[in-house]
C-alpha cells in the first residue's frame, strides 16, 4: 500500500500555521483511510526542495533512509539505525536546519499503533502511519530543501495573515490567559473534568478526583515549559520543559488525561515518563493508552507508573502481553473474549473526550473517515469552546448537518494544509483569501467547502470498497448503556440510541449516503467522482 | 431548530432592530433534514435557493427598522455608487467581519457570490423609479441562528456608528452633503427619544458579594440591566466580579442578557485553566482588578462612546504618522472630559488592550477603548461600575450632539457671508 506524504498549497508561505504537511496510506489498525496531519518542519523542507508530495511505493528488503535534497532523491542505506529509537535517530543523523521523520521500534515491530515522529518532537500519531513506513522498510525521511513558494500577490497574503493573527490574538482559546499558546493543549485538561467530559478508568466514569493536581498548572509548575511549535507558527502549543527533565516534550492534553484518568494513575511525572517512551519507540499515545485501559479492565491488574512503561515497551518491542496488545485494544479485546472492553470507533481508540457529555462529538466520532477520531469534525469547538457560538452538547438536534459541514471544512483544513487549532478562531473566509494571494486564483470559502465535501466523499467510497458501512458507524454499546458520572449542576446520562440513531439517519441523507451508509453513484457523480461498479 | 429560530427572531425584535410584524419582521429559517422558517414570507424561494448552494444550517434575514433602515440604505447606496463595500473602523467589525458587501439585487446568485467570501450581505434593491424598499441584512450560520443573530446585529451596530462618525467627521472637514445632512434629521427624533441608561443603577443588587451564587447573580442581573439599556449590542460585551480568591467572568461569546450557565470562575492563583472558555478580555479584568482592588468590571458598547471614541481634530490626524492605526497605535494621550481613551485590540495580541486598558484604570474608574467600547469598575457591586458607564454614554451622547449642533451652525453662518 502506498504512503503518501504531501505538503498543501499554502506551505512555505506565511499563511499562518501552513508549515504542516500530511501523511495518508490505508491504516494497519483499522483498514480504513489512515492518515495523521505532521508538525514540525518537514512541510516546508518538502515544499522548499521544490516537491508538492511524495509517494513511497514498493518496499524495501533492508532498511532504508529517504534522503531529499532539492531534486535529488536517494536512497541510503540504514541498517545501523534499524531497532534505534526515534532520539538516538535524531541524534544520529543530527539534520541540523533539515527535517527528519522517522519511525521507532514499534513501527519496525509492526504495531498497528505506531507513529512517524517528525523533528524529535512532533508526531504523526494516529492510525499507525508508523507501521506502513516499517513493513516498506523505511526507517527515515530526511528533507533539505534551498527554493521558496511563489507569491502571486504577496500583499492580498500579508492581508490575509493580518486578518488571522488578529483573529487569533482575539481567541481566548488560542491566546487567551489560559489558552493554548500559554499552557498547551494541557490547558483543555482542567476543562474536560469540569464538564465531566474525562474518560476515566476505560471510560466507565467520567470524572478523576485528582485532575486538579494533575492539570497544566502542576506541568507548569514541575517542568517550567518552554514555548515551541510548528514552523511557521505564532501560537506555539508545544511545551518543552526546562526543569526536571530539560529538553522533555511535555505530553498533549490526550497524553496528559488518558496516561492518568483512563488508566487510573495519578503521576505527572509517570505520565511524561510515558509520552516520552511513546515518542522514543513511535507509538500513538492515544491508542497505546487505550490498549492499555482495555487490558486493566479485561486482566483486573492495576497499573503503577513502572507497569506502565514496561507494558509500553513489551508493546514496542513485541514482547509479552504486548504481543497482542500491539494489534489495539479492538483486536486485543476480541481475542481476550470481551469486545465491550475496547473503546474503540472502528478499530481506532477513542480519544479523552467522553461522548456521553457531547453529542455532535459522538456522532462525529461515529462517523468519521478513520474511525474513533475528534479532528475530523473537532466539534469540540462549538460544544464546548463555545466558538463560533456554543450549541446545546446534550442535544442532537441540528448535529447531523452540523457534523457534515465540520467535516467538510476540516478537510479543506488538512488539504490547505493549516493547523485546525486556528480555526477555533479564522475561517475558510480568511484562508480563501490566503490561498487566493498565494495561487492568484480567486478562491471562496464555498469553493474550498465543495473540495472538502468531494474529500470526504472520496474517504467514503473506499472505505465502503474496503467493507464499511453504517453497521461500523457506532459507538462501543458502553455509551448507550451506562451513566457518565455527574456534577451538582447536572447529571451525564447514557446516550439516547434511538436519539443516536435518528441522526445517524439525518446524517446520511445530509451527506448523500444511502440508509446503509454507502455512497451512491449520483452523489459521486454530482460531486465529480467517478464511481465504477 | 425551531425553538432556535423563534428565538432569534424574538431577541432582533427586542434589540429594536426589527418589529414583531410588518415589513420589518426578521425572517429566520433553519435546516437539518428539513428547511423550517419562522413565518411565511415572499423572500423564501430565493432564500431556499440560497440554502440550497451553501454549505449553511440557517439563515436570518433582516429589513432592518427605524432608524437602522435610513443608515443602512443610506451607506450602502453610497457603498454600490463606488467599491460595493461599507467599511466600517469599528473594532469589532475590522476584527470579524472585515468589511459589509452590498448587492443592489435580491438573486440567489448575488447573495451566494458575497456570502461565499463575507459573513454578511447587504442588499438594496430599487424599483424603476428609483424607490427602495429599504434595505435588507442577510446573514447565515453553520452551527447555529445566532450566528447569523450575530452578524446582522453587528452590521446594524457598525453602521450605526460609521454613519454618525462620517457625520462628525464630514462637518468638520466640510465633507457633508445635502443628503447626509437629510439622513442625520430624519434620525435625529429617535436619537432624543432613545436615552441611555434609563433604568436606576440603584436597583442592583448592592454587596459585598459573599458567595458564588450572589456574585453570578449579581452578573446576571447586570448584565441584563446593561442590554435593556442598550449600552451594549448582541453578544458583544464581558462582565466579572471578583470575590477572592476566584474571580467570576462571563463566558467567551456569552450574551450579557443571557449569563445564567454562562459564567466562569478562574482562580486568581492560575491553579486552574477551566477559565479557558473566559471572555477574550479576561487577562485584562485580572489586570485591572489587580492594580486598583476594584471587585466588579462591566464592559459595554454604548454607541456615542464608540464613535466618539474615534473622533480626532482632522489637522492633527493628517499630520500623525499613525493615522491609519488609530486602534493601536495612537500616540496621543486622549480624553472625554476626563475619561481616558487608549488603543488596543480584542485579545492578549502584540497590540492587545490587556496592555493598555489596566493602566489607564490607574487614575479613572472608567476607561474607553478606542472603537471599542466602555470599561467601568466597581469597589464592592455592579451600582457605581453601572452609572459609571451610563454617564459616559449619556455625557458622549450630549456632546456629540452639541458638536454638530455648532458645527452646522458654523456652517451655515459661514455660508452665509
Amino acid at each position: 500500500m502506498p504512503v503518501c506524504l504531501f505538503t498543501g498549497p499554502l506551505t512555505a508561505t506565511i499563511a499562518p500555521t501552513s508549515g504542516r504537511c500530511h501523511m495518508m496510506s490505508i491504516s494497519p489498525l483499522t483498514g480504513l483511510v489512515g492518515d495523521g496531519s505532521m508538525g514540525g518542519k518537514m512541510g516546508v523542507q518538502l515544499k522548499r526542495a521544490g516537491w508538492d508530495g511524495l509517494v513511497i511505493t514498493g518496499k524495501s528488503d533492508t532498511p532504508v533512509g529517504i534522503h531529499i535534497q532539492d531534486n535529488q532523491i536517494t536512497l541510503a542505506p540504514a541498517g545501523r539505525l534499524w531497532g534505534m529509537p526515534a532520539d538516538r535517530v535524531h541524534d544520529t543523523l543530527a539534520p541540523g536546519k533539515d527535517s527528519l521523520a522517522c519511525i521507532g521500534p514499534a513501527g519496525e515491530n509492526g504495531v498497528r499503533f505506531a507513529a512517524v515522529i517528525t523533528d524529535r518532537y512532533h508526531a504523526a500519531g494516529r492510525t499507525g502511519l508508523g507501521a506502513s513506513l516499517g513493513v516498506k522498510k523505511v526507517k527515515y525521511i530526511r528533507v533539505s530543501g534551498t527554493g521558496r513558494t511563489r507569491v502571486r500577490y504577496p500583499e492580498k497574503l500579508k492581508q490575509a495573515r493580518e486578518d488571522i493573527v488578529r483573529l487569533t490574538a482575539a481567541s481566548p482559546a488560542l491566546m487567551g490567559q489560559f489558552g493554548l499558546s500559554r499552557l498547551g493543549t494541557g490547558a483543555l485538561y482542567d476543562l474536560m473534568d469540569n464538564r465531566c467530559m474525562m474518560p476515566t478508568h476505560n471510560f466507565t466514569a467520567t470524572r478523576f478526583g485528582p485532575a486538579s493536581r494533575l492539570n497544566a498548572h502542576a506541568y507548569a509548575a514541575a517542568f517550567q515549559p518552554r514555548r515551541h511549535g510548528c514552523k511557521g507558527c505564532h501560537i506555539l502549543c508545544k511545551k518543552i520543559a526546562t526543569r526536571a527533565d530539560p529538553g522533555a516534550s511535555l505530553p498533549e492534553f490526550e497524553a496528559m488525561s488518558h496516561f492518568t484518568a483512563l488508566v487510573g494513575l495519578d503521576d505527572i511525572h509517570a505520565v511524561t515518563a510515558a509520552n516520552q517512551v511513546c515518542n522514543r519507540l513511535g507509538m500513538d499515545t492515544i491508542s497505546a493508552a487505550s490498549a492499555l485501559a482495555c487490558f486493566r479492565e479485561i486482566t483486573g491488574r492495576d497499573l503503577t507508573p513502572e507497569s506502565l512503561m514496561t507494558l509500553l515497551e513489551d508493546i514496542a518491542f513485541d514482547r509479552g502481553s504486548g504481543k497482542d496488545l500491539k494489534h489495539g485494544a479492538a483486536h486485543y479485546a476480541e481475542s481476550m473474549g470481551h469486545p465491550a472492553a475496547a473503546m474503540a470507533v472502528k478499530g481506532l481508540e477513542l480519544p479523552a473526550y467522553d461522548p456521553r457529555g457531547a453529542y455532535g462529538m459522538a456522532l462525529g466520532y461515529a462517523m468519521s473517515t478513520r474511525g474513533g477520531c475528534h479532528l475530523r469534525a473537532y466539534p469540540i469547538s462549538h460544544e464546548i469552546l463555545r466558538k463560533p457560538v456554543a450549541t446545546d452538547r446534550f442535544s442532537f438536534s441540528g448535529k447531523a448537518r452540523i457534523i457534515k459541514i465540520s467535516e467538510d471544512l476540516n478537510a479543506v483544513v488538512d488539504s490547505l494544509i493549516a493547523c485546525k487549532f486556528t480555526f477555533f478562531a479564522a475561517g475558510l473566509e480568511e484562508y480563501a483569501n490566503a490561498l487566493h494571494g498565494v495561487t492568484g486564483n480567486p478562491v471562496t470559502a464555498r469553493d474550498l467547502l465543495a473540495v472538502g465535501e468531494k474529500t470526504v466523499y472520496n474517504e467514503r467510497i473506499i472505505n465502503s470498497l474496503n467493507g464499511f458501512d453504517a453497521r461500523h458507524d457506532t459507538l462501543p454499546d458502553r455509551f448507550f448503556d451506562h451513566p457518565g458520572t455527574g456534577c451538582a449542576q447536572f447529571f451525564v446520562p447514557p446516550i439516547d440510541r434511538a436519539g443516536f440513531e435518528s441522526a445517524k439517519s439525518a446524517y446520511y441523507a445530509v451527506r448523500g449516503l444511502t440508509p446503509e451508509g454507502r455512497p451512491t453513484k449520483e452523489k459521486a457523480k454530482q460531486l465529480g467522482i467517478d464511481l465504477h461498479g | 431548530m425551531d425553538d432556535l429560530i423563534q428565538k432569534y427572531a424574538h431577541k432582533l425584535i427586542h434589540a429594536g432592530l426589527a418589529t414583531a410584524r410588518g415589513a420589518n419582521a426578521p425572517l429566520i429559517g433553519g435546516k437539518d433534514q428539513a428547511l423550517v422558517w419562522n413565518r411565511t414570507a415572499q423572500e423564501i424561494p430565493v432564500l431556499t435557493s440560497v440554502f440550497d448552494r451553501l454549505a449553511i444550517n440557517s439563515l436570518v434575514f433582516l429589513r432592518p427598522a427605524p432608524p437602522y433602515d435610513r443608515i443602512i440604505g443610506f451607506l450602502a447606496d453610497r457603498a454600490l455608487k463606488t467599491t460595493g463595500r461599507i467599511t466600517p473602523t469599528d473594532c469589532e467589525t475590522r476584527t470579524f467581519l472585515h468589511d459589509l458587501p452590498v448587492a443592489d439585487q435580491f438573486t440567489a446568485q448575488g447573495m451566494v457570490q458575497a456570502l461565499s467570501c463575507r459573513k454578511t450581505v447587504i442588499i438594496l434593491t430599487k424599483d424603476r423609479r428609483g424607490q427602495s424598499r429599504g434595505p435588507a441584512v442577510i446573514a447565515p450560520g453553520t452551527v447555529t441562528p445566532e450566528q447569523g443573530f450575530v452578524h446582522v446585529s453587528s452590521v446594524c451596530f457598525a453602521c450605526f456608528v460609521k454613519f454618525f462618525s462620517d457625520y462628525l467627521s464630514g462637518l468638520k472637514t466640510g465633507h457633508t452633503d445635502p443628503e447626509m445632512d437629510a439622513v442625520y434629521q430624519q434620525i435625529l427624533p429617535f436619537l432624543e427619544t432613545s436615552q441611555p441608561g434609563t433604568s436606576p443603577s440603584s436597583s442592583l443588587m448592592s454587596g459585598p458579594f459573599t458567595d458564588e451564587a450572589q456574585a453570578t447573580a449579581a452578573m446576571s442581573q447586570a448584565g441584563k440591566q446593561v442590554v435593556a439599556d442598550g449600552l451594549v449590542d448582541s453578544y458583544f460585551g464581558n462582565i466579572s466580579c471578583c470575590l477572592n480568591p476566584i474571580l467570576y467572568i462571563s463566558q467567551t461569546g456569552a450574551a450579557l442578557d443571557e449569563l445564567e450557565g454562562c459564567i466562569d470562575p478562574v482562580p486568581l492563583d492560575g491553579s486552574s485553566s477551566a477559565g479557558i472558555t473566559a471572555s477574550s478580555e479576561l487577562s485584562a479584568h485580572l489586570e485591572i482588578i489587580a492594580r486598583t482592588g476594584c471587585r466588579t468590571i462591566l464592559h459595554g458598547h454604548p454607541r456615542f462612546s464608540v464613535i466618539l471614541s474615534m473622533d480626532c481634530d482632522p489637522d492633527q490626524k493628517a499630520g500623525c504618522p499613525f493615522n491609519t492605526r488609530c486602534h493601536t497605535h495612537c500616540p496621543v494621550s486622549r480624553h472625554i472630559k476626563n475619561i481616558p481613551i487608549v488603543p488596543g485590540e480584542v485579545g492578549t495580541g502584540p497590540f492587545g488592550l490587556c496592555h493598555t486598558l489596566p493602566k489607564a484604570f490607574d487614575g479613572s474608574d472608567t476607561v474607553i477603548v478606542y472603537g471599542h467600547g466602555v470599561f467601568a469598575t466597581g469597589d464592592v457591586d455592579f451600582i457605581p461600575a453601572f452609572s459609571h458607564m451610563t454617564a459616559v454614554e449619556t455625557l458622549c451622547k450630549n456632546h456629540y450632539l452639541d458638536q454638530v449642533k455648532q458645527l452646522t451652525q458654523r456652517t451655515r453662518k459661514s455660508e452665509l457671508s
